[in-house]
Order: C-alpha cells, then structure tokens, then sequence
C-alpha cells in the first residue's frame, strides 16, 4: 500500500532509527516523576504498593532512593509532582509526596528489615561534617559495606537544617528522631556537639575520605540604613533558634522581608508565638514568588498578609527601637510573566514590632584552611566535580547545599549516593569518573487473556485534599502538626490516580499485522503507522498533534507487511493499556520497567584490598 | 474483546463546528475478537461523522445479524438504530427511509448477511436506490459460526483448518454495478486514509452507495492460505483512483493536473475529485468499470477506491413521491383516512 514517495534526496535528514527501549534512560524518562526526582525513587512501583496496603514495602521501596520517607512526606521540594504525567491529563498531579508520607505513617516496624552493620569492618574510615541529609545519607550508604563512619555534628541534635530550619508544626520531632535512628543504628559513629574546627586537623586524623556536607548555614542580611537597631533577625539563625528552645516570644506586629519557603516558615512560626499582624513583604509581583505553592497556600489560610511590590529601603527606630521599615512602592511594567522595567511609585512606612530577614543562605567555610589543597572559587564555594562530588583535593567530597549552594533535602540525598559511591571508588582505588551503569530490567504483567498483574483502569478520580488541623487548634502549641495526612481510605483513592507510567508499552515490530487495533482504541491518539522520515517531518503525520517535543518518540523498526513504522508520541499516553489488551498478536505488551539506579553497594567493580585487615 | 472500557480523556481534543470530539461520536465498548478489521470500519465511521460534524440525532444506523452487524452498537450512541433479523436490514432500511427523508442512513452488514441469506434484500435495495450508505464489512468466513467459508470467498481459498473452497465467489462490487447503482466503492479496513473520504462522499450521496470494505477476520481467516487475510489483502490490491472528499462549504484548493483528476459534485454541493493513479481508468464509465474489476479479479488483484460515481438516477423518494415531512410529524387526521376514507377507497375497487 505504498503511496509512492520519492526516495529521500542525499544530505537530507536521515530517517528516525528504532527505539533502543534497552537503554536505561529511554524508560527512565517515561516516568516523569521518577526522572524529576533528584534521587530517583521509584515512584509508582510505591503507590501500587500502597494500594495494595502493603505500607511496609512501599516505606523501603521509598528508602532505598530516598532514605527519609517520613521526612520527605512531608516536607519535600516534590520535584516530582510538576512532572506527573496526570497533571497532562487533568489539572492536578497525584499527590505523590503526600502518598509517601502514608506509606511512612501506616507502615509497621521496619528495624529488622533494615541492613545492619556487618559484623566485621572493611578498615576503611569515613569522616561525614555536619549530620544533615547529606552526611545520615552518605553513612547509610557506606556503614552497611563495612565503612566506619563517623559523623561530626555541632549541635547537641542530629538532622541539620531538616531539625533547625524545619518547624516542628511542620515537621515533628519523633519523625527525625526516628529515621536519623535508622541510619545511626547501622553502626554509625555520630558525635554530636563536636564542630569541626579545622579540615587539616581532620585530615591529620587519618582517615581514608572526608566528606562535607554543611549545609549552606549563613542567612543574607540586607544592610540598609538603621540596620543597627534591634529585633532585626536573619531567619534561619531565628528558626534555629527557636528550633532549640532559645527564643520562645515575638513582638505583635512582625514583617518578614523575602517570599521563600524560609519566609514561609518564619511567618507561620510567628504566628505561633503570639504575633497578631504578620506581613510577608514581596519586592516582585506573584508570579514570581519563590516559596512553593502548597507553603504559600497554608501560610495565607493562617491569616498572613502577603504584601507584592515593596522594596525595603530603611530600618525606623523612635527612642532607641525599632518602629518600622521604609518601603518603596514598585510598579512593574510586564509582558506575561517577563519584567520590562520599573518604576518607584512611592514610599511606605510600615511599623513592626520584629523584622526577621529571609532573603536567602550562603554557603561559609571558614574552617576550610585555604592552602591543603581544597580550591574555592572567587563566590566563596568549593570547586566540586558534579559528577563524583571530589574536591580539588583527592578523598575529600561535598554534597548538599555545601556543594553547589543551597536547593534542597531530596538534592542533598541524591548527592549523598553519588558521594558514597565516589567514596567507594576512591578506597578501591577505582578510577573516580566511571560509574556504575544504570539498567533497565523489563517484565511483562500479561497473566493471560485480559488478565493483567496490576490495575490499569484509568480512574476519573480528582485529587485528594489532605486534612488540616482546625485553624483554631493549631496554634495552641508551637509544634501541633497542621497537616494530619491521608488516612488509608483517603490514601485508597488518591493512588488510583496514578497512571503507572512504569508499565510500559513495549512493542515488537516483527509481531505486528497492522490491524489498526491499538491505533483506534487508543484513547488519546498517540499511536501512529506511517512512512518513516526525519523527526521533524514524521512529528507532522502523527496521528495527535505532537504538543511536547521534550518528550520523546518511540518509533519501532520497519513492520512485516508495508515497511511503515509504529510511533507513538510518549507524551499523550496514559498507560491504560489498552493498546496491548486489544493487539491480537501480541506484538505490543505491557511491561514494568525496573530502572536499576545503582548505589554503593551494587558497585561490583569495588573490592576493598586487604579488606578484613581490622576485624 | 476487551473488558476495559476505553477511558474519557478530553484534555486537549479537537471539536468540530457542532464543539463535539472525535470521541462523542464513538458508541459502546466493542466485544468482537481484538484486531478484528470491522473495528477499524466503525473507527473509520466515527471519524468521517466528526468530520462531516453531522448532528448524532440526524444518522440511523441499521444493521442484520453477524460480526458485522454488531458493529452499528459501536458508533454514534447518540444515533438512532436498528437491528433488523438475518439479511433483513434493507426491506427495515426501506421502510424507514419511506418514514423519514432527513436522517442519514448507514447500513452496516457482512457478507454472510448481505450475500448468503440477504442476497435478494440487497440487490433489490440497489435496484430501488434507496437513500443510504450501505457499508459490506468482508471477511470471506462465518465468524460467528466459527470460520465456515461465506459467499464472498474466493475459489482456491484456505480455510483455517485446510479445506479448500470450491465455489464461486460473489463479488459485491459486480452486483452492483450490474444493478445500476450509482456509488460503487472497494475498500480496506486497514487503509483509513481511503476509507474516511468514501465514507464522506457515501454520506453525501443521493441515492444507494455501497462501500464494500476488505476486513479480515484475524481469528478465522488470518492465515496462510487465506485470500481475505490482512497480508494477502495489502499485496494484492489495485487503486486506480483516489478520492478526496470536499466539503461544500470549503474550495478546492488543490491544484489537480488536467486531465489526470475528474471532479464529481454531490447532490449537497460538496465534491468528490478523484484522482486517476492508472491513468487509463474513467471511474465515471459503469462498463469500463465493470471491465476492469473482473480483468483484475482474474489476476487476483482488488480493485479498490471509489470504482464508478454514476450520474443522477432518480432515487426512491423521487419515483415515490415520499413527503419531505417525516411521517411522525404529519397529523395524524391527514395519516390515517380513519373508516370513512377507507370506505371510499375501497369503493373505488368494487
């Protein structure tokens, strides 16, 4: 049924070549929300876990990427949701994070299913800096392989910013206590109270790789005229602060300067200390914001006024005490979301009773000596490789926000794997630069006729909203938790949402009669037989308009009866698999990709010499 | 089959002029055998409706007993339907047409329905033209019975166990060009991009268009052997012509060569500009036509596209006078004589 086209003319743009589906990243992308997230945790493999009430299995699925299940359920960054593929479909992801922290709430105890420390070391020494997601995450990785891993904290708690920037009504204690145990109970050596004075006096200690994972601790202050005056704090030293019991009241009217997710936290601290009138100040419209939405969203439910277009200027003081600041009025000239210019529209005193300082962190090592061999860049940061995290120096690592500046907890873990593995490496005397590969194992879910091993019904449901503490309950005491989670019917619902993306369509070529089966019950068009060609030339003939060119296309080798070509567009595909349950040869199948994202541990290569020199 | 019901996902979808999507005109969840070409037919069927933006209330689908025939549930919920006893769906497809001139209809039958035990149905709704798209999904089997070998199966035929057929075939395309009918068309379930077009122009055509469409039984008649099978089908067919269909409210604006391309306009002001690929072939001449299919046919080709587009014969409702008005909107005073009227009728006859 060839149409008769002309052969393509010599130079042109090559015809699109068959998918490689063995290459680990081609089905890695497939799942957005696993490809978003930093440290890879798969995620729908855990809600299908979770929907099967298997809350245990879905906590350790989510540990072995993540480490911090409970914590990162309810306080991560959730780079994952933006990517949700349901978020295609309809207007809102599944709650993904939120799912998470189900899995870390129901789940029963995990102890003895937990790796422990091997009963003998391997004689290799680790120093891990600061007890941060980092450093907890770097012993994990390290501690079961026989590393004696010590982690120096200087505070009298482990967790870094996750204890002192996080607040507890946020955040609870147990929750950290319990999770930084787990990895502490592997035969970590954790010090707490002990800060690291100097890295030469470190290194003089011996031991075999130093790993830094500091955190990016110094908040900016915003030097303006009458600066000196009093109750003018930085906010995450104010948190910390409060995190530790040192500061327990607040005046009654209380500005935060900064619209981050640190402002976030300060506002809502205030709050709970007794302020009345708590004002968020926003140099920049909305749109612009910095603070996630979810943050911004429970901060405005509890009454704090988010003030846009306001540029501090000067700090007021009457009689010796701070009274207000001085605020230009800015207004922007826009196009979309795109600043064209500004103007100063007018000044505006607002009185205060505190003003804490969120503007942002910086990275401070001042007790890195400059001449061992560690290169900083004129900024003040260290340079790091990004890949196997070395410094300049060779068996000294950063990871974290000490790394490349500050992100956040889910970077600060991801970093944390790629480090033990390069530390790894680095006592094996393995080159640094070679990974492990990442792999990709592929399993079919057909059962029998009609019969498949996971729900693949797409479910109408919308998204879940999480329950909240009632606003007159919550602030009655400094660390009442405001979100309470899912509870399991809740949690019941909302994974049904997922389209479990990890379920591939795999498709034979060889197999294929060209029934046009799959391509006309698919229900979103994104299957295509048609004439191979260039990219760009074949993304014109899909069957569905091609709307997102970052996702990628999967072309199959030439069918048996015209030569033409399967596409499909992995963009618009919801994983019902309908294409497979229709296909009457079997030539598209529905298989769950296991992406192998390797850790230290699954580091084959490395043998440590010698290594039972110290039993 | 299937027993997972094919999710609404409209994010994104086209609408036609009536704002309705592709997927507003699909029907219930099909239960024939997975690969089965008459799915293709009815998704063909769906999208030539949502392109055509034809108002689901103004289609009639009917249909007689087989595979075939279960398709009508398929497309068009929104429709009217009919499913009419074993090779029966024309005489209800008569009767209907007589009742009511607006709608469109669609017939959907097989060939078992149409050429075994519906065969004096058929011919005789090609002689009286009546006003409907007549689609034969063609298989060559009895699917439903388990693959017996039907009417339409060509001699030298393997059935899926082995027997060779010995009979005759009957080529529907012959019938009707030998009846006179005016829209007579070949095509592939396999093959959309000439389907969608002669499923347009078969909606726009006053009067009987038969589309006989090759769609191979992927459970019975899928194999070695077969003369119907999807791969013996894409080898052996013969297109001498395309159709594009041009709706009347839109220009041609493709530049067609003289000589190489004949424009037909439909009785609602849309076109039909065929384009020869052999250009020998004159898809307007009923006895060239005629011609050709049996040269090929002895080669073992298909012919397919739209074979021979006639000039106007008068249809059913001009030989019989029909009322524009549907019959169900006709007071029924006027409808019914009542025992008076009846009573001078039949005077008339005494």
């Amino acid at each position: 049924m060839s149409h008769g086209e002309p052969p393509p003319a010599a130079g042109a743009p090559q015809p699109m070549s068959p998918t490689d589906t063995r290459d680990p990243d081609y089905f890695h992308q497939v799942v957005d929300c696993q490809w978003a997230c930093p440290a890879h945790t798969d995620v729908p493999e855990y809600i299908r876990l979770i929907a099967q009430g298997r809350y245990s299995d879905a906590y350790l699925v989510n540990r072995e990427s993540n480490v911090f299940p409970g914590i990162l359920g309810r306080v991560c960054d959730r780079p994952c949701e933006p990517a949700c593929r349901r978020g295609r479909v309809e207007d809102k992801p599944v709650a993904i994070c939120r799912l998470k922290r189900v899995a870390a709430d129901l789940r029963d105890d995990i102890t003895d299913r937990l790796p422990r420390p091997p009963a003998r070391k391997n004689g290799r020494r680790v120093a891990c800096i600061g007890a941060g997601p980092a450093s907890l995450t770097v012993a994990n990785d390290l501690a079961p392989l026989g590393y004696e891993v010590v982690v120096f904290e200087q505070y009298a708690q482990a967790g870094g910013l996750m204890r002192t920037n996080i607040p507890a009504f946020r955040l609870p204690a147990q929750v950290l206590d319990e999770e930084i145990g787990y990895v502490v109970d592997m035969g970590v050596d954790l010090r707490l109270g002990t800060p690291v004075e100097s890295m030469r006096g470190l290194l003089e200690q011996g031991f075999d790789a130093v790993f830094v994972g500091t955190g990016a601790p110094r908040g900016k202050d915003l030097l303006l005229p009458g600066r000196e005056a009093g109750r003018i704090h930085i906010g995450i030293q104010w948190l910390e602060s409060l995190a530790f019991g040192h500061v327990d009241k607040i005046g009654q009217r209380v500005l935060i300067i900064g619209v981050g997710n640190t402002a976030m936290d300060c506002c809502r601290s205030a709050l709970r200390l007794g302020a009345s009138e708590v004002r968020v100040m926003a140099r920049k419209p909305r749109q612009f914001f910095k603070a996630s939405a979810w943050e911004l969203e429970d901060a405005e439910e509890e009454s704090v006024h988010i003030m846009v277009n306001h540029a501090p200027k000067a700090f007021v003081s009457e009689g010796g005490r701070l009274a207000g600041m001085l605020f230009d009025r800015l207004e922007y000239e826009m196009d979309g979301d795109r600043i064209l210019g500004q103007r100063v529209a007018g000044e505006v005193f607002i009185p205060a009773d505190d003003v804490i300082l969120a503007i942002g962190q910086d990275n401070a090592f001042p007790w890195i000596e400059r001449d061992i061999g560690i290169e900083f860049a004129p900024s003040g940061m260290p340079a790091v490789d990004k890949v196997t995290h070395q410094s300049t120096r060779p068996g000294v690592f950063f990871g974290g926000d000490a790394a490349f500046g500050p992100k956040n907890i889910i970077w600060a873990v991801a970093h944390g794997h790629e480090a033990a593995i390069s530390i790894h490496r680095h006592c094996c005397g393995e080159p640094l630069a070679e990974r492990p590969p990442r792999g990709v194992n592929l399993q079919s879910r057909k059962m029998g006729m009609h019969e498949w091993s996971y729900k693949n019904d797409y479910n109408p449901v919308e998204r879940r909203l999480v329950p909240h503490v009632s606003l007159k309950e919550r602030f009655r005491k400094l660390d009442i938790e405001v979100e309470l989670g899912f509870d399991a019917e809740q949690a019941a619902a909302e994974v049904q949402r997922c389209l479990n993306c990890d379920i591939q369509t795999v498709f034979e070529a060889r197999l294929c009669i060209e029934c046009d089966a799959c391509i006309d019950i698919c229900p979103t068009d994104c299957l295509t037989i048609t004439r191979n060609g260039p990219e760009a030339e074949l993304s014109g003939r899909l069957k569905a308009p091609r709307r997102n060119p970052g996702q990628q296309l999967y072309v199959s080798g030439p069918l048996k009866q015209t030569g033409r070509v399967m596409v499909k567009d992995e963009d618009l595909c919801v994983h019902c698999g309908l294409c497979a349950e229709r296909c009457p040869t079997n030539a598209w199948d529905m298989q769950k990709s296991w992406i192998e994202i390797p850790h230290a541990e699954d580091d084959d290569r490395c043998r440590i010499p010698n290594a039972l020199r110290r039993a | 089959m299937t027993f997972i019901a094919k999710p609404k996902i409209h994010r994104g979808a086209v609408r036609n002029e009536l704002g309705l999507t592709r997927r507003d005109y699909e029907g219930g969840m099909s239960t024939l055998c997975a690969g089965c070409g008459h799915d293709s037919v009815t998704a063909a069927i769906v999208q030539a409706c949502f392109e055509l933006a034809l108002p689901p209330h103004t289609v009639a689908k009917l249909s007689g007993i087989g595979c075939s025939s279960k398709t009508t549930a398929y497309f068009v919920s929104g429709a009217h339907g009919f499913n009419s006893v074993h090779g029966r769906m024309p005489a209800i497809a008569a009767g209907a047409i007589a009742a009511n001139r607006r709608l469109r209809y669609i017939g959907v039958s097989g060939d078992g329905d149409s050429l075994s035990i519906g065969l004096g149905q058929l011919g005789h709704a090609v002689r009286r033209n009546i006003d409907m798209l007549y689609m034969l999904e063609n298989n060559g089997v009895y699917g439903l019975t388990k693959g017996q070998f039907s009417a339409s199966a060509d001699v030298g035929s393997k059935s899926k166990k082995g027997e060779r057929n010995d009979h005759e075939p009957i080529d529907p395309v012959l019938l009707a060009l030998s009846l006179g009918a005016t829209f007579v068309a070949r095509s592939f379930s396999g093959d959309k991009e000439q389907l969608v077009p002669l499923i347009k122009a078969g909606l726009s055509h006053r009067g009987f268009a038969l589309i006989d469409v090759l769609s191979p039984c992927v459970t019975f008649n899928d194999h070695e052997g077969s003369t119907k099978s999807y791969a013996y089908v894409r080898e052996h067919l013969q297109i001498p012509v395309a159709a594009d269909y041009v709706e009347s409210r839109r220009e041609i604006t493709v530049d067609y060569g003289e000589g190489d391309s004949v424009s037909v306009e439909m009785h609602d002001g849309a076109h039909i500009v065929l384009r020869k690929i052999d250009k020998s072939y004159e898809p307007t001449n009923r006895a060239r036509a005629l011609a050709y299919v049996q040269e090929h046919a002895q080669r073992n080709e298909y012919v397919t596209g739209l074979i021979y587009v006639g000039t106007y014969r008068r249809d059913f409702h001009e030989r019989h006078n029909t009322p524009e008005e549907p019959l169900n909107s006709v007071p029924y005073g006027k409808l019914c004589p009542g025992s008076g009227g009846l009573s001078e009728v039949l005077a008339r006859y005494r």
